[in-house]
């Protein structure tokens, strides 16, 4: 599948390989619980929203969010992934003060979805395939809170019980780029569904990355799991300092221990947390509580049809419709926001099909350009969407040349407006009025006869003629009609 | 009136209905009674004043004339039922003084139809016990002795307080549990009647779990028409409990006195055990021939898996005990034992609040589900429940209507007397009532006669998945040819 090539780490002993694999738990969006009716909402006083449920008390019992089934459907089908219309929970047994039940509901052998397969761009229009091995639902714990007592530990059950996608990739990432590439796809997919919204500083998306090393093509090497990583930089960091740690062992003789480890941005290593003998024995077993999940096809086919269109899909139709490369599209369709961007300006445009391209233009460089240094994102840009498509027009309807609409979008970026408006009460408009563009090119004619003299043996001197011209009419003279006019007065 | 107390609870509901006597009066007498007998320890918590209160509601409403179908009607509740407000302990040390803020479905269903509440009964800790003897609260005493014998008898078990208290008259009717037989053995014990119905027929929203995939509630009551008027209100979907069934629950009560004639009545030749009392043969062969008297054929059937029942049993059920009481960590709620480390605090806490069998079965449960032995012990414990699920749906398919065993292996025993050296000689007591968990199926427990020694006996039929309505017809002529059977008072 994959065309792309991995980077490979050097060793004393020649070249090693990279082999990857993730775990991806995405916490879904919903307005409840995964198995009580308790709201999910973020923040709040500790324990603000538990359900009895939630709070594990005797006799309580789990009943499924079926909101939560269509959004794992949803999102298996954005994974292209085989749905499986049969399921069931298990129970994963270990104790910890943030773990009511003693147990976590969660899928083992069954789950929701099965595999699927994931297109990841790569820099320099390279890409790769990584696949998905399932995914499945499960609960989220509860969260301790170490710092509100000096001899007591406290429990914050509000996130106890909240529903969580874990997706599981195949072992085919092979460099820490394609890891970061790959987190940055998954989660572009996941908010384009709407199935999770992403926010990794709030811990909606958290991976545990696996990482073991060998010869290029050789036996796969012993991995360690590296937990709950919640950055897509500190992934790569983690990945690249696990990596050369393992070959630093095998190069000395040493063997690799399987055990599961954290990483210290701070410290920029990885430190074990426990190794495969301290490992729990979690005795899953079917939840006697729930019976089998089960739906039909056409539930599936029912949600599939009323998906929204994903970043591959939208990138393919804006490479299609308006002749974007593929590398315009794909920034333009990486960040869901940025694409609904680019789409109402598109949707504003008096002529999107000979403006179509220019637009990703000014969206992608004018724009996410300025937003860029001054270190905002797309969603708090002071130039709306509304107000780029009016520079646009202005543009391609000829009212402006692209020199002023860059000083016009400076005025839209600081002072607001409407672009249109302001062309007009500032005297920007293109002069194409040939009269008036004409006697501006007889008098610089007129004031430099050697140059004229000269011209018909140096034709490449014209553009010293066309600057004079649009210098004297500030700008604003239309350059193609002043091209014109100096040829045929000039006689070339 | 405290004659008021031998009535059944289908009296009872004439005397309110007339207003021969009020539910205050009928209530307060059955106060009266359990006060007279604590030496029996059927109850672990008194609730007189909400009973009251319960009553003068129910009459006030009995005079408007919108009473529900059990107004008036003191219960007594297994200690495993959540009640809001009143504690819950499921007679373990672990739950100390709980107190839900909610109320069990099965309960909150019975209080709508208009019951009064007398207060909670004892039960083995976690329901995990046959004779009532596992309870943090003490043993359960048997109203029955043998004759002329002052040696105190177990009720049976789990629902020991439950069995005890109805067959002590001091409350007409009870609520139960059934996991492996605790409705039907203790039901057997104190010639109550019992059912354990369909599992999914009742909800087991609120109630403290055992096994969740074989525990079932149902009544005690003092004849068949007590335990379909309680089954009733009792039974019924739930949304919050995916278990439940969704299948509109009949008037049990118009099952009392229909034509059991033509009825196919199977005879299982495996539960003819080795060593079985010939009393028990005998009172099997006595309730054939009711039935076939009243019309019913009988049949001899086989259901080949029975022997791998109770092992397979002891498996399903310490597994899924396991899981369910892992909630018990002096975390949340309950007995809290102070460790040094957070381990340390779950060892103290559940050392100290479980009793040894709850423990037992805790480890039991535990190392089925390990890594490495799930697949010989658990995988393959199920695979023999779908094997005696099948055994039993073979039977039904050719045309089987209801099957007809012994309750128990044996009238009722003394405190202390069984199992202290093997947990065993303990579980063997299930060994005619834990195939019906295992397949889910309805079982009613019917009183039938006396041993030599004047101790109740009990005949079991078990019914085709929700076909409840079937074993009441049958159990009431079993019930019309024995007789009903009491106690000589002695407490």
């Amino acid at each position: 599948m994959s065309t792309a090539t991995h980077k490979l780490l050097k060793g004393a002993t020649g070249d090693w390989e990279m082999v990857i694999g993730m775990e991806i738990h995405a916490q879904v969006t919903s307005n409840s619980k995964l198995f009580s009716g308790a709201s999910t909402a973020f923040g709040g006083e500790p324990n603000s929203h538990v359900s009895l449920v939630d709070a594990a008390m005797p006799g309580m019992l789990p009943v499924i969010n079926e909101e939560c089934v269509r959004q794992a459907v949803r999102t298996g089908l954005g994974l292209n992934a085989k749905i499986n219309l049969r399921s069931v929970f298990d129970r994963k047994n270990y104790f910890y003060p943030d773990l009511p039940q003693g147990y976590q509901i969660s899928q083992y052998k069954s789950p929701v979805v099965g595999e699927g397969e994931v297109l990841v761009e790569l820099d320099g229009g390279r890409s790769v395939a990584i696949g998905i091995e399932r995914l499945h639902l499960e609960q989220d714990a509860g969260k301790l809170l170490h710092d509100r007592s000096p001899t007591m530990t406290n429990v914050d059950l509000n996130r106890s019980g909240v529903a969580l996608m874990e997706i599981v990739s195949k072992p085919d990432i092979r460099d820490a780029e394609q890891a970061k590439a790959y987190v940055t796809k998954l989660r572009s997919i996941l908010r384009y569904l709407g199935t999770c919204d992403g926010d990794m500083e709030k811990g909606s998306l958290r991976a545990d990355v696996n990482v073991s090393v060998r010869k290029p093509g050789g036996p796969l090497g012993t991995r360690c799991e590296i937990k709950n990583m919640n950055s897509i930089n500190f992934i790569g960091q983690a990945i690249e300092f696990e990596a050369r740690r393992q070959i630093e062992i095998l190069e000395e003789g040493g063997a690799i221990d399987q055990e599961t480890r954290l990483y210290d941005p701070n410290k920029g290593e990885t430190r074990s947390m426990r190794s495969k003998e301290e490992a729990h024995d979690y005795r899953y077993f079917p939840d006697p509580d729930l019976l089998p999940l089960e739906f039909d096809q056409a539930f599936v086919d029912e949600l599939k049809a009323k998906l929204p269109e994903l970043p591959d899909q939208k990138k393919a139709r804006f490479v299609a419709d308006f002749g974007l490369s593929a590398y315009d599209a794909s920034v333009l369709v990486a960040e869901r926001e940025s694409a609904v961007f680019y789409e109402t300006v598109l949707d504003k445009l008096a002529n999107r099909a000979r403006d179509g391209k220019m637009a990703a233009n000014w969206v992608i460089n004018e724009l996410f350009g300025r937003l860029n240094k001054e270190g905002r994102d797309i969603t708090g840009s002071p130039v709306t969407s509304e107000q780029l498509s009016g520079i646009i027009d202005l543009i391609g309807e000829g009212t402006i040349s692209g020199k002023i609409a860059k000083d016009l979008f400076e005025i839209v970026w600081q002072e607001g407006g409407d672009p249109r408006a302001l062309v007009e009460s500032r005297g920007m408009k293109q002069v194409t009025d040939l009269s008036a563009i004409e006697k501006v090119v007889d008098d610089i004619i007129a004031a430099n006869p050697d140059k004229a003299a000269q011209v018909k043996d140096k034709p490449q001197s014209l553009g010293w003629f066309v600057g004079q011209v649009m210098k004297s009419s500030g700008g604003k003279a239309n350059p193609q009609a002043v091209n014109e006019l100096l040829k045929s007065k000039l006689g070339i | 009136m405290t004659d008021l107390t031998s009535l059944t609870l289908a009296e009872a509901r004439k005397g309110l209905a007339d207003k021969t006597f009020s539910s205050l009066e009928l209530t307060d007498a059955h106060l009266s009674a359990i006060e007279a007998a604590r030496v029996l320890n059927a109850f672990v918590m008194e609730t007189p004043d909400q009973a009251r209160a319960m009553a003068r509601e129910a009459d006030a409403k009995i005079t408007k004339g919108d009473a529900g179908p059990l107004a008036g009607i003191p219960l007594g509740i297994k200690d495993l039922f959540a009640t809001k407000g009143v504690r819950t302990t499921a007679c373990s040390k672990i739950l100390g003084n709980f107190v839900p803020t909610y109320e069990s479905t099965v309960t909150s269903q019975l209080w709508r139809d208009g019951a009064v509440m007398l207060g909670k009964l004892n039960n083995d800790e976690f329901a995990m016990g046959s004779a009532n003897e596992t309870s943090c609260f003490g043993p359960v005493g048997n109203p029955w002795r043998r004759e002329g014998s002052n040696t105190t008898l177990v009720p049976g078990g789990s629902s020991g307080g439950s069995a005890s208290a109805v067959a002590a008259l001091l409350c007409m009717g009870a609520t139960a549990t059934d996991t492996g037989g605790s409705i039907r053995q203790p039901a057997a014990f104190t010639a109550t009647v019992g059912i354990k119905p369909t599992y999914g027929r009742c909800s087991r929203w609120g109630i403290v779990a055992f096994a969740s995939s074989l525990d079932q509630a149902g009544p005690i009551a003092r004849s068949v028409r007590d335990a379909a008027m309680l089954l009733r209100s009792m039974a019924g979907h739930d949304p919050k409990d995916t278990t439940s069934v969704d299948i509109a629950v009949p008037d049990y009560e118009a099952a009392i006195g229909k034509s059991v004639k033509g009825m196919k009545i199977g005879i299982p030749r495996e539960y003819r055990l080795d060593g079985m009392p010939a009393e028990i043969e005998k009172l099997w062969e006595a309730g054939a021939k009711w039935l076939k008297t009243a019309g019913a054929e009988l049949v001899e059937v086989s259901l080949p898996h029975t022997k791998y029942a109770l092992p397979a049993y002891y498996i399903v059920a310490p597994a899924e005990a396991s899981s369910n009481l892992a909630r018990y960590d002096g975390v949340r709620y309950g007995l809290r034992e102070q460790g040094k480390t957070i381990i340390e605090q779950y060892e103290n806490t559940r050392a100290g609040g479980f009793g040894a069998e709850v423990r037992r079965r805790v480890m039991i449960g535990t190392y089925v589900l390990s890594a490495g032995y799930y697949d010989a012990y658990y995988l393959r414990a199920q695979k023999v429940r779908t094997l005696i699920k099948k055994d039993f749906e073979d039977c039904f398919a050719r045309g089987v209507d209801a099957i007809l065993t012994p309750a128990t292996p044996s009238a009722a025993f003394g405190i202390g007397e069984k199992g202290g050296a093997d947990p065993v000689e303990m579980y063997l007591n299930d060994i005619f009532t834990v195939t019906v968990n295992m397949a889910g199926l309805p079982g009613i427990a019917v009183p039938a006669g006396k041993d030599a020694q004047g101790l109740p006996l009990g005949l079991q039929l078990i019914g085709r998945p929700f076909e409840e309505e079937t074993l009441f017809s049958l159990g009431e002529v079993i019930e019309q040819a024995a007789g009903r059977f009491t106690p000589a008072r002695w407490w």
